[in-house]
């Protein structure tokens, strides 16, 4: 029996499928993985995702702080609300962890990190902060809820008490801010509109509840995953390790190297990986014919390179598989993946391979 | 709990076997594997003529969670296949006893059904392989 959400009974309740997710007892889906996806697509649906970790950050220097500790500049950040995707590396250059950190005030940022790199991302937020004195809390007492879809501002807008309403409607793509307690942020996972909603453990089964009854449906971790990767999102663990570096996982874009006098935590291994050359990439794959991608399988490029499936999947919204594989640098337009003892034609797509229910890529 | 209809055999690979009036039998994969499997993107069926020994692999459900094998639960030729499952998959899901057959063969020696297990067995032996 792993750790559980606030919101346990009510997966219970509504026919979830409960498997440990680091350490978590989690929904995998509630009856039908494709169904929930599609939903998401198409209509609204919503996660727990109470199992992440949420971290409060303050302190005079904390900008200082995050301007070093982490790849992407939070001088990007130059509005209250906005919310920055950035990895956080170690001196090699290789990703504890990817995440999102708010902006809220000059003395004060929120961070969402992943749930099992938890106890690493912790000890390493509190080594950095020492130098900057800043003051890392971790909020386990905040559950987190994402609603995510075409419909989904629409149906949390119905459900959110009016000064909520009036926060959570005028918020930007990207943005988020307090409501009371809550915050309410328009991000996500899925490639949808949505938001993702930080409040009180207390609050969250009667606002699970609301919004199931004004019909936001929920999904499970396997939907999520499928939905992920359509929308061209790296799953820690599986497309990226502290072993990897972002210039080798597709998330070169989330480095800010401007401007050159920022130094920050594995700045310099990366240059010089950059100047020497990157050996490997992170690309997207459709494979050609039917089947289902699936991690850790084999990749051939060519008459000699090799790489790997780091996530495979079957897409619902396109009914082919798709998925991530690292390979070789020079990999040009096709490969083969080897599946059950056959080499299979697959083709190197630049993801996303859907955004907002329509396919990005050629079929 | 899943569902086991007394009206057929079972295999150890979780094979339904249903006897027709022709000498025939049906295949497909019981309640309990297309549940464990979860929502079927594929199937791969046998083709007709083919010819099987008991518990060689001759079709191939895939699932986005796993791909599994599907048995030959005796021995024998493939009479028929269901085509309809190449372009609805999650019939296999949705009445896996019914609509969701896979395929038909004509048994070599009919005493190789007596080998399969009665729902009752195979309910004990759903359970002891929980454990």
């Amino acid at each position: 029996m792993g750790s559980m959400t606030p919101l346990y009974e009510e997966h219970l309740a509504a026919g979830g499928k409960l498997v440990d997710f680091a350490g978590w007892d989690m929904p995998i889906h509630y009856g039908s993985q494709i169904e929930e996806h599609h939903t998401v697509r198409n209509a609204a649906g919503m996660f727990d995702v109470s199992h992440m970790t949420v971290v409060d950050l303050s302190g005079d220097r904390v900008r200082d702080y995050l301007r070093y500790l982490l790849a992407n500049d939070v001088s990007r950040l130059e509005s209250s609300g906005k919310a920055l995707y950035s990895c956080m590396l170690n001196e090699s250059g290789g990703i504890i962890d990817d995440l999102i950190v708010y902006y809220i005030k000059n003395d004060f940022f929120r961070m969402v990190v992943n749930a099992g790199t938890r106890a690493r991302d912790l000890a390493w937020l509190e080594q950095q902060a020492a130098a900057y004195a800043v003051t890392v809390t971790e909020r386990p007492d905040l559950a987190m809820v994402a609603i995510q879809g075409p419909a989904a501002r629409d149906r949390v807008l119905e459900v959110l008490a009016a000064g909520a309403r009036s926060v959570a409607g005028s918020l930007r793509p990207f943005f988020g801010a307090f409501a009371g307690d809550w915050f309410i942020a328009r991000t996500g996972y899925t490639g949808e509109d949505g938001f993702e909603i930080i409040l009180p453990n207390e609050a969250v089964v009667a606002f699970w509840q609301q919004l199931r009854t004004a019909g936001v449906r929920p999904v499970g971790l396997g939907a999520r995953d499928t939905l992920r990767l359509e929308a061209g999102m790296n799953l820690y663990g599986s497309d990226m390790d502290e072993s990897f570096t972002p210039l080798e996982s597709a998330l070169g874009w989330t480095v800010a190297w401007e401007p050159p006098e920022r130094d920050f935590i594995g700045r310099s291994a990366l240059e010089k990986q950059r100047h020497e050359g990157v050996r490997d990439k992170l690309v997207g794959l459709l494979l050609e014919g039917k089947g289902v991608l699936r991690n850790h399988q084999k990749v051939v490029v060519g008459d000699d390179g090799q790489g790997e499936i780091t996530s495979g999947s079957f897409s619902p919204t396109l009914q082919r598989a798709i998925g991530f594989a690292r390979v070789p640098q020079q990999t040009g337009a096709t490969c083969e993946v080897e599946i059950r003892g056959k080499l299979l034609p697959a083709r190197v797509v630049k993801p996303p391979f859907v955004r907002n229910g329509a396919a990005q890529i050629e079929l | 709990m899943s569902n086991i209809p007394v009206d057929r055999k079972y295999s150890r690979t979780h094979e339904w076997v249903s006897l027709n009036d022709d000498g025939t039998v049906t295949v497909g994969i019981s309640d309990s594997a297309q549940e464990q499997l979860g929502d079927m993107v594929f199937v791969e069926v046998p083709e007709v003529g083919q010819n099987l020994d008991a518990t060689e692999a001759c079709a191939v459900v895939e699932s986005v969670k796993a791909a599994s094998d599907v048995y030959a639960p005796v021995s024998g030729e493939i009479t028929a296949v269901n085509e309809g499952l190449t372009d609805s998959p999650e019939t296999v899901n949705q009445d896996a006893y019914g609509a969701g057959w896979i395929f038909r063969m004509q048994p070599a020696d009919a005493s190789e059904l007596d080998t399969l297990m009665d729902a009752e067995a195979y309910e004990s032996f759903l359970a002891s392989e929980a454990h």
